[in-house]
């Protein structure tokens, strides 16, 4: 941004190139963007299958007659819309209804603040290889993402019965935490690119360092993941954690929830949920070659070439980086079992969340200190110093579970052999203690006074034991 | 500022709840319907399925969303700050550490209450 900063944003900070096309570009910019996102959906599908085929030894979708496989999903798509729609008795059915075309419609919308290439000349007309870009154009992505909430989480409420509601309430808590930590992440991305605009991000990516080698003078990009690595880490597992993909799929975690929140869906609106999610995972990977990976810029020895940055070329270097993401997503599927639920959120609120604010803190004093060469950077290090030096003062010591003391006790280990615990101790219910105090106020007899007291220290079903035992 | 930069993003989202209402209207009227009682009852949710919703939900939820919303604000702070870093100065880093140690202290007393753990 050549104004940047509070001025520019005040004066809307519009990124240039954008803005002044003709109707009918735009239209083409559209639905091509629809299109190619529809087609890399059906793409990803496939992919994803024969992928973890291939880790689990086995082929896949491979059948000739479709084309190797690879017009799979196009016609499980079909069969889907042709099918039997079932929607149960207990649902709400206008909420039943409304929520697949939410998460539907919701995700197309990052899609269209992806930069695929440069300015490109369409009929005579030139302009960006972009739907769109705004001066807070990852705010879009983010918007949109927590848009795609209200689709799982109504699927879940409408659909009326248990398991729907449980994967329903699940993502929306996980989806919440996991924004959180990915907000963050692109924090200190905007703080090096002085702009949230995503074509800009990538013009900041450009200008890397230059490298002398004897003769000539190579020209590095400097893609984000290498200055901003903690960043890039944290993005990425919290990216996991708002697409729902694996090892964070609690919300769909057939083996205790059947299908999570789609489970009652059928027909075109399940594959509706089955386009979302799936349009989530090209978009995750798409938003990470753009804030880290250079975004449509080639790689390094390409670059060399000088028409590669250049024309309609760049959409291959963006393709094929994004599909190269999509299959570590689906490696880290094939890789990675799911984690429990307490885990999950353990990691998105107590590790991720002060990991990345401390970083941003940090990179934010390193670029002060850089900066000033006078005592500031002095004053600046301390800081740095004393902060984290509040961090380790502060931070909460670890609670002790109870559980495992408890069990420790039950389980008193008879013959070696694993046995269950049968002695299930229930703890001294409160009423009953209150009782017991009463009848010891009251002295009908010396026998009820003393098993009264003994029941009150010994607690739980010896209680009962001592109150049943007292009428002989 | 303009707003034709965000005309074609509300052109994709408008295509694409057209995509969905028009897919999501059009399937049930061209699939089979043979219908059935066991067909309509919940799946895989007990012999007896018992109605849920509307009834008690574990705090944890909302807890969790109330997290969210502070945390989200503190975000949306961080971000004009991000974008401006370099023409704010020390002025602005020392600022934005007095906010974030505020948010942090109530981070750390939020996590010791236990208001963090999932049981």
């Amino acid at each position: 941004m050549n104004t940047s900063g509070l001025a520019g944003l005040a004066a809307g900070g519009q990124p240039a190139g954008f803005g002044h096309d003709v109707w009918w570009i735009v239209l083409i910019k559209v639905v091509a963007a629809f299109v190619l996102l529809l087609l890399l959906t059906l793409f990803a599908v496939v992919f994803e299958r024969k992928v973890i085929g291939a880790f689990q030894v086995r082929p896949g979708p491979n059948r000739k007659a479709r084309g190797f496989g690879w017009l799979q999903s196009l016609a499980d798509g079909l069969k889907l819309a042709f099918k039997e729609e079932i929607i149960p008795t207990l649902a709400d059915k206008p909420v039943y209804f409304i929520a697949p075309v939410i998460s539907g419609a919701v995700a197309f919308l990052s899609f269209a603040v992806i930069p695929l290439g440069p300015e490109v000349s369409i009929f005579g007309h030139h302009t960006m290889l972009q739907v769109s870009d705004v001066p807070v154009a990852v705010l879009v992505i983010l918007a949109a993402s927590s848009m795609a909430v209200y689709g799982t989480v109504l699927a879940g409420w409408a659909s009326g019965t248990s398991w729907p509601l449980l994967g329903g309430m699940r993502a929306a808590a996980q989806m919440i935490s996991y924004e959180v930590a990915m907000g963050l992440s692109m924090v200190a991305v905007f703080m090096t690119a002085h702009s949230m605009s995503t074509s800009e991000i990538v013009a900041a990516q450009a200008h890397g360092a230059s490298l002398e080698l004897g003769v000539f003078t190579t020209h590095i990009p400097s893609w984000y993941f290498i200055p901003l690595l903690p960043s890039f880490v944290i993005y990425f597992i919290s990216a996991l954690g708002e697409g729902n993909r694996t090892p964070f799929d609690l919300p769909e975690g057939e083996s205790e929830l059947t299908g999570g929140y789609l489970t009652e869906y059928s027909s075109f609106k399940f594959a509706m949920f089955y386009l979302a999610e799936y349009i989530a995972m090209v978009t995750i990977s798409a938003l990470c070659v753009t804030l880290f990976f250079g975004g449509w810029r080639a790689p390094w020895p390409i670059s060399l070439w000088s028409g590669a940055n250049s024309g309609w070329v760049p959409i291959i270097w963006f393709l094929a980086k994004t599909i190269i993401f999509m299959g570590v997503l689906v490696w880290i599927r094939a890789t990675l079992p799911r984690v429990r639920y307490d885990q999950l959120m353990k990691l998105g609120w107590k590790v991720l969340m002060p990991v990345n604010l401390v970083w941003i803190l940090i990179l934010a004093g390193l670029r002060v200190a850089a900066r000033n060469n006078d005592q500031t950077k002095y004053l600046v290090l301390a800081g740095i110093v004393v902060t984290v030096l509040l961090l380790v003062l502060v931070w909460p010591e670890k609670q002790k579970d109870d559980r495992t003391q408890l069990k420790r006790e039950i389980d008193t280990g008879v013959g070696g052999y694993p046995v269950p615990p049968l002695d299930l101790v229930v703890p001294p219910n409160p009423r009953l203690k209150r009782l017991e105090a009463e009848r010891a106020e009251e002295p009908v007899g010396a026998g009820s006074k003393g098993s009264a007291g003994s029941g009150a220290a010994a607690g739980g079903p010896s209680e009962t034991a001592a109150s049943g035992g007292s009428e002989e | 500022m303009s707003i034709a930069p965000y005309v074609p993003i509300a052109g994709l989202l408008v295509l694409g709840a057209l995509f969905a209402l028009f897919s999501c209207t059009i399937a049930p009227l061209v699939g089979p319907k043979r219908f059935n009682k066991a067909k309509l009852e919940a799946y895989e949710c007990g012999i007896e399925p018992a109605p849920v919703p509307a009834g008690r939900f574990p705090i944890r939820f909302y807890l969790t969303a109330m997290l969210f919303i502070v945390f989200d604000i503190e975000i949306i702070f961080l971000y004009p700050w991000a974008v401006s870093f370099d023409m704010l100065g020390t002025f602005g880093f020392v600022e934005m550490l007095l906010f974030i140690v505020t948010v942090f202290i109530a981070y750390a007393y939020v996590w010791r209450r236990g208001g963090l753990d999932w049981d």
